[in-house]
């Protein structure tokens, strides 16, 4: 179980909770969960979702795990100039 | 100047030197191919018609008298674009904006397309389509838009925001970021100062206008010649648009005039790939400047309110923003950007930040080099050098109280690793041009800025030549001298000289999906793919090498260039040299490569400083830029000559956008600049010599310790020459452009109150 947290507007899907316990290793278990635990997630994990390890924002690679009591962050997923 | 950090940072052989560009011989000769210089056999010309309204609905288009009009092809409508987006919002907005469907959204929106044998045939023709609109209310001004009064810009456009929160229709997204408690944080202050603020809409203003040679055969495959960031990107998006499979449409990416976020997405390529599959022959379609400006995507018009509290010593403790874009008729990410921006340089306990995307009848809004930050900065980093006023403070050391560091929780959530936000105003600190002294109506400003940077899918080859030089083959756009960059590090790796290598842009059919140049992502992911890639054919050195001299590949070590044995039993043969491996590779096994197929991950945010000296005229409110300095964290420069020119271009587009560059649209909707004439960005007369400062705090999660820096040049321009004319005028600039109107009328009002 990790605690996670949720940025503001994501937390409209989550009973407004700004952080959220989630049974996941990795973020595909994470994301899975979420939209599980969370189902009016599922259109903010389709549009992208990333998630910050310890600092980390990870975009991509969802096999990434989830080390015991890192700091996880969700933040919407980057698109640039 | 270079400043290394504390940090301890590798040393290189190639990295970090200032060879010539590999591909500044083309460029300066007018070899180099771009969009428009690419020609095919029986080749036909295309021309798009455009909506002179911002907002009607197509009731229908007779395009029978351009069809029967010698020399014309193909005509082409919505109709000749069947909707393939199975469902997809996204791609069906693209398709909607590539060629208007039902309605036309904004003054100069695709309605219809022609191809001739010639231009003249091509402008005879859109001339003879006769379209039947009925004009609809519009709205250009985001905070009129989001009025209940306004007019629904996009009826079926879906919102990302709960419907119970009762929000205006034209609101396409809310995005809420932040920690603590921001009233508690206000109760504590000392100070508060709360302003509003307005940004004008921009344009990336690249040279080279939007151009594609397309060609679709009666076999479905095809072929599509581009000036583009992502090439990638652009073969996925026009082959679900036009049904076409992907690995059927080859995609070739030209020399590239300039994009800035700009050429991120597709706009007249999908019109001419369909034009070229109605009429059966090549189709070249170049955008002209005037529609460039029209039809592309500029840069999101925007109004902020800021709310800053501090202590008397000038800590924050409490911060709030409110921040509004406008996304053109679609849908847009550029508040969540703003919000996630704003108070990105400072260690803030209590933050909060609103960023609102706002659908108006302007041009879709497209991504323009850290998109949304530098409006967010402006507001921020103007109120910050309000309170550094009137706390009597300099705003340098403001700057320093607050600034985030490693372990300090960012405004929009993860805690940060590794930055460099502290060295970058150290760099400023000892930097002379704070000694210089200003004179009357002379004045100083500094504003900070801060960026994320991407990775994302990557793809390299490299190849041994015969003669032991070698080909690099990378598929992210150069945009900023990337491949001389790459080549430094191919170059590193392997051991060889610079000139040695050769890297060149592959085109779709090359590598595996790479994804767009964008988000400072080029130098940063490719160099990660290439240092993988340049091991991996090391690795097969070893082994040719190994077997040339009969002996377990173990024992074998790769060092400056040459295999070389080692361990007691034939530690003392001579070496190979790479040219010596390549030679003898038809009988060792043949042709000898790398590969690597990556996500990059790993990505180092980058922060920056700027100062700027200017001098303001009292009677014609005209402002003249003294002096620019650029101080930002590359990370480890590969080519500091590349990272000095991102910084200053970021720094003269920042600076056209604050004194001069903004879209005027009329009463009626349309666009009264579109051109270069009465749309002014900067020229080289306009200004100083931008003087730059690489600092470098390596990222742990990068082999080199890069971080991209295309971006963050961008974010504190407007906020710097705002807080200089402010300083230069005593009145608090809050509108951008601060074009000399817009000055005087400010000094004007401020004599009257």
């Amino acid at each position: 179980m990790v605690d996670v947290n949720v940025w503001g507007s994501l937390s409209t899907c989550t009973d407004n909770q700004k952080v959220i316990q989630i049974e996941a290793t990795t973020i595909r278990g994470l994301l899975r969960e979420l939209v599980e635990k969370y189902p009016g997630a599922a259109p903010w994990v389709k549009r992208g979702i990333s998630v910050s390890i310890d600092g980390e924002i990870i975009r991509d690679d969802w096999s990434k795990t989830l080390p015991d009591d890192a700091e996880i962050y969700l933040i919407p997923r980057m698109t640039s100039g | 100047m270079n400043i290394n950090a504390k940090t301890q940072i590798q040393e290189f052989r190639s990295v970090g030197t200032r060879p010539v560009r590999q591909d500044g011989v083309d460029k300066v000769t007018g070899r180099a191919r771009y969009g428009a210089d690419y020609n095919m056999p029986g080749q036909l010309v295309g021309l798009v018609l455009r909506s002179p309204h911002a907002h009607a609905r197509i009731k229908s288009i007779d395009t029978s008298a351009a069809e029967a009009l010698k020399g014309v092809k193909a005509v082409i409508t919505a109709a000749d674009l069947p909707d393939h987006a199975d469902g997809d919002e996204g791609l069906l907005e693209i398709l909607d904006n590539c060629m208007a469907r039902t309605k036309a959204r904004y003054d100069g929106h695709a309605v219809a397309a022609v191809a001739a044998i010639d231009e003249a045939t091509a402008r005879k023709a859109l001339g003879l389509i006769r379209v039947d609109y009925e004009v609809l209310p519009h709205v250009t001004d985001v905070d009129e838009a989001l009025k209940s009064t306004a007019n629904v810009v996009h009826e079926h456009a879906t919102s990302r925001v709960d419907p119970e929160q009762n929000v205006p229709l034209n609101v396409h997204a809310t995005e809420e970021f932040g920690h603590g408690d921001i009233e508690a944080g206000f109760a504590k202050s000392d100070l508060i100062v709360e302003r509003s603020f307005k940004a004008e809409q921009s344009h990336q203003g690249y040279i080279e206008p939007h151009a594609c040679v397309a060609s679709v055969n009666a076999d479905g495959t095809g072929d599509l010649w581009v000036t583009t960031q992502g090439h990638f990107s652009y073969r996925i998006v026009c082959a679900q648009l036009l049904g076409m499979d992907v690995s059927k449409l080859r995609v070739t990416s030209s020399e590239i005039g300039g994009g800035f976020g700009g050429k991120t997405h597709v706009w007249a390529e999908p019109v001419a790939l369909a034009l070229s599959r109605k009429a059966g022959r090549p189709v070249k379609l170049t955008m002209s400047r005037e529609e460039v400006f029209r039809s592309t995507g500029p840069t999101s018009p925007a109004s902020i309110d800021v709310k800053i509290g501090v202590s008397n010593e000038g800590v924050i403790t409490s911060a709030y923003a409110h921040l509004r874009y406008g996304c053109g008729p679609y849908s847009g990410v550029w508040g969540m950007l703003g919000a996630m921006t704003a108070f990105a340089c400072y260690d803030i306990e209590n933050v909060k930040t609103i960023g609102i995307d706002v659908r108006i009848n302007r041009p879709k809004t497209a991504a323009y080099r850290a998109p949304s930050a530098p409006v967010a900065a402006f507001a921020v980093e103007s109120v910050l050098d309000e309170i550094a006023q009137k706390l009597d403070m300099d705003p340098l050391e403001l700057r320093f109280r607050n600034a985030v560091k490693n372990g300090s929780r960012s405004s929009y959530g993860p805690t940060f690793g590794t930055i460099g936000l502290v060295e970058v105003l150290e760099a400023v600190k000892s930097h002379p041009q704070l000694n210089v002294p200003l004179a009357a109506n002379q004045g100083r400003g500094i504003a900070c800025g801060y960026w994320f940077n991407i990775g994302g899918q990557t793809c390299t080859t490299l190849n041994i030549g015969v003669d032991g030089t070698a080909t690099l083959t990378i598929g992210t756009v150069d945009v900023g001298g990337s491949r001389s960059s790459m080549s430094l590090v191919a170059a590193e790796e392997l051991g060889i000289d610079y000139d040695k290598v050769k890297t060149v842009i592959g085109d779709t059919a090359t590598l595996g999906h790479n994804d767009t140049t964008e988000g400072s992502r080029g130098t940063f992911s490719s160099s990660m793919a290439t240092i993988n890639a340049v091991k991996q054919a090391i690795g097969v050195l070893r082994e040719r090498a190994a077997k040339m001299w009969e002996i377990p590949v173990d024992d074998v070590v790769w060092e400056k260039g040459c295999a070389r044995a080692v361990g007691e039993e034939h530690g003392n043969l001579p070496t190979l040299s790479l040219a010596e491996i390549a030679k003898e590779a038809p009988n060792t096994g043949g042709p000898i490569a790398g590969h690597s197929e990556i996500v990059a991950e790993g990505v180092g945010v980058s922060f920056g400083a700027h100062i700027c000296d200017v001098e303001v005229d009292p009677e014609t409110g005209a402002t003249k830029i003294l002096r620019y300095l650029v101080v930002q964290d590359a990370g480890r420069a590969i080519h500091p000559a590349y990272v000095e020119g991102q910084y200053q271009g970021g720094a003269v587009q920042g600076i056209g956008w604050a004194l001069n560059e903004e879209y005027v649209y009329g009463a009626d909707g349309r666009l009264q600049n579109a051109g270069f004439l009465d749309y002014r960005i900067p020229v080289c007369s306009d200004l100083p010599m931008i003087d730059t400062v690489i600092v470098e705090v390596p990222n742990p999660g990068h082999p080199y310790g890069v971080r991209g820096v295309g971006e963050t040049p961008i974010v504190p321009p407007l906020a710097a020459v705002a807080n200089a004319i402010s300083r230069a005028t005593g009145v608090r600039m809050t509108h951008v452009p601060m074009s000399p109107p817009r000055v005087l009328a400010a000094l004007e009002n401020a004599k009257v109150t």
